[in-house]
């Protein structure tokens, strides 16, 4: 099935395509823009170019030279990688697999003529649209808090600069100093991530600066793999950290940062550092283009395409994603579900049913690593969980330890499925 | 149940050379190694990850026979609970050893049986240590590897299309009867990993041969 059934009644435009078979263009070979060169974006960008055998034209647009990856980011807070060791380029993609990386920003989509504008002034035309932007934070969410306050107070929540500015935060902390993290609502990036910061924070800070003291206030009444986190902290760091969730007042906060202090259900803490995680929404690119429902971009689970416009695809963790958590594994499992759809009504190739998969690799210490993960099928309302797995707490330390050598792996394979 | 959980918690580290020491124990019943033959008790080559009272040729007594029934394997936590007290485990066994009361006894020995187990990743032959025998409608199965290239790229996140092994390792070329083995071996849960056995969970026969086929063809 090549035309979205939906589009073709809803939208002018989509009439206006469906009627200019993809096949026969006079411009030549049929053409897929991507927005966002991370895990959903570089991975649709590759698996399209490269398995299309050069049928497709592939454009890739990523503000960023370098790419670093969010997930491994806190394990370079933690002193186990350097920062270059989380870098990526996109010269592969576009040396050995012909892609067109452009590092520019997407600033608006036009639906009807099927083009996207971008901030050096070009416009890019496209017969299928890839929007994987990632997100951006929701304007408000953390009172006393927004981006100019991210210098002082960083979100680290998109990997590069932010994240080496809160580890040197970090470091030069004062003795027995205090560090604060405002953790997001559900649904965010990466379940478990705040939470492996932490435990990575704990480390550092347990070599550094033992005395120090860690607070985290979380709107939440639990988080992902909670008693695996908490097992480990109190292995590893008995007194150091003091999770306040939702019941004990953790949704009632607001920051300071000209004086740095944190308030959490009116007590006032002064803080040394302080990690402001805000909730967030789909990368602002994808409101433009006029397809989000709320805070994120609906999508068929059977093909990634918008519910909104079935020429635009979204992966990753702007989309509704279903039971799928918003993760790097998820965003390139996503990819190639979308990949061979829009391959498939470009040049007619066989079309499987979708299939998906996550799991996330959190670490809690040196060699003490866990994991949660599932198996997903398309159904007709959403990406419908199959069958799931989650360590167990008391597992021994050889388990813990082949864990955290499984997701060195698992890192190494995944940049070299997005960047060739 | 009780009895597991205590025995999880108080899973120890096994050294195979210890293990050899503790081994004395069992020698005089028991052989490993080149030439180990069946004597008062089965060779214990292969046991682990063999099904319980399935050594070819031995005289198990009733009680063992009943319980191989079970299909229960020999893995870490059934040999523990065995060796803690093997006429707990077996009542009316022909085993007449007290136990080991030291965990880290049963751990060492554990790991020093394993030494002489078939615990690799490739099978040298069609059976593998689990003692899974799988029927020949299965093994028949021709799998078609451009669906296997299509259901491929599902798993090449993690075992890399250039067949790197850094934490995970590589699986290309494989022989198609021994993946076939690995994933049936997951997907029915004779062998560890959860991430495996979640995959291969989710994977039917006809999959699961399109996957050796694709595998098998890459270099």
């Amino acid at each position: 099935m090549t035309i979205n059934r939906r589009s073709f009644i809803q939208t002018a435009a989509a009439v206006t395509a469906s009627l200019s078979a993809p096949m026969v263009m006079a411009s030549g070979k049929p053409r897929v823009v991507v927005v966002g060169g991370g895990a959903g974006g570089a991975t649709v960008a590759r698996y399209i170019a490269k398995d299309s055998k050069g049928a497709i034209d592939v454009t890739l647009v990523e503000p960023s030279r370098t790419y670093y990856t969010c997930f491994f980011s806190n394990l370079y807070i933690g002193g186990f990688r350097d920062l270059g060791s989380i870098a990526h380029s996109y010269g592969k993609l576009a040396s050995e697999y012909g892609i067109n990386v452009v590092h520019d920003w997407a600033v608006d989509i036009d639906r009807g003529a099927k083009t996207v504008s971008l901030a050096g002034g070009a416009t890019l035309n496209y017969d299928r649209l890839v929007l994987s932007p990632g997100i951006d934070f929701v304007d408000g969410a953390v009172e006393g808090w927004d981006l100019n306050a991210q210098n002082k107070m960083p979100h680290a929540y998109k990997a590069g600069s932010q994240t080496e500015l809160l580890k040197a935060q970090l470091s030069s902390m004062p003795e027995g100093g205090v560090f604060a993290m405002v953790a997001p609502p559900n649904p965010y990036r990466c379940p478990p991530g705040p939470y492996e910061r932490i435990s990575m924070i704990a480390h550092m800070l347990k070599k550094s600066n033992p005395t120090a003291k860690i607070i985290v206030a979380d709107p939440k009444p639990k988080f992902s793999k909670m008693g695996l986190f908490q097992e480990g902290w109190a292995n590893h760091y008995s007194g150091m950290i003091d999770w306040i969730g939702s019941e004990f007042g953790g949704s009632n906060v607001s920051v300071n940062p000209e004086a740095m202090t944190v308030s959490i259900d009116g007590e006032e803490t002064k803080v040394d550092a302080c990690n402001v995680i805000p909730a967030m929404k789909a990368g602002r690119i994808c409101e433009m283009a006029g397809i989000t429902e709320g805070n994120w971009a609906p999508v068929s689970a059977h093909d990634m395409s918008s519910k909104v416009d079935g020429n635009i695809h979204v992966l990753g963790d702007a989309s509704s994603q279903g039971d799928m958590p918003k993760s790097g594994f998820s965003a390139n499992s996503q990819a190639k579900v979308a990949a061979m759809a829009i391959r498939g009504a470009l040049t007619g190739s066989k079309v499987f049913p979708a299939k998906f998969s996550n799991t996330c690799w959190s670490l809690v210490d040196t060699n003490d690593g866990v994991k949660v993960g599932a198996t997903y099928k398309a159904t007709d309302e959403k990406i419908a969980k199959v069958d799931g797995f989650i360590s167990k707490t008391g597992e021994t330390a050889d388990v813990r330890k082949a864990t955290y050598e499984e997701s060195l792996g698992w890192y190494a394979g995944i940049t070299a499925d997005m960047f060739g | 149940m009780f009895l597991c959980t205590s025995v999880g918690a108080e899973q120890k580290i096994g050294d195979p050379s210890a293990g050899e020491r503790v081994f004395k124990k069992c020698k005089s019943c028991h052989m490993v190694g080149d030439g180990a033959k069946n004597r008062s008790g089965p060779s214990l080559n292969g046991v682990f990850g063999s099904k319980i009272g399935s050594v070819d040729k031995f005289k198990y007594s009733k009680a063992f026979k009943d319980y191989s029934e079970k299909n229960i394997i020999w893995d870490s936590e059934t040999l523990d609970l065995f060796l803690t007290k093997p006429r707990d485990y077996i009542p009316k066994t022909k085993m007449s050893f007290a136990g080991l009361k030291k965990a880290q006894d049963r751990a060492d020995v554990i790991a020093f049986l394993k030494t002489y187990s078939n615990v690799s990743l490739v099978s040298d032959d069609a059976e593998s240590g689990s003692g899974l025998v799988l029927p020949e409608e299965i093994l028949s199965i021709v799998g078609d590897p451009a669906y296997g290239e299509y259901l491929a790229s599902e798993c090449q996140t993690c075992h890399r299309a250039d067949n790197a092994n850094e934490g995970i390792p590589g699986i290309n070329g494989w022989e198609i009867e021994d993946f076939v083995y690995a994933l049936h071996e997951y997907k029915q849960k004779l062998r560890e990993n959860p991430v495996m056995q979640m995959m291969a969970g989710s994977l039917g026969d006809e999959e699961i041969a399109a996957l050796a086929s694709y595998f098998a063809s890459l270099q």
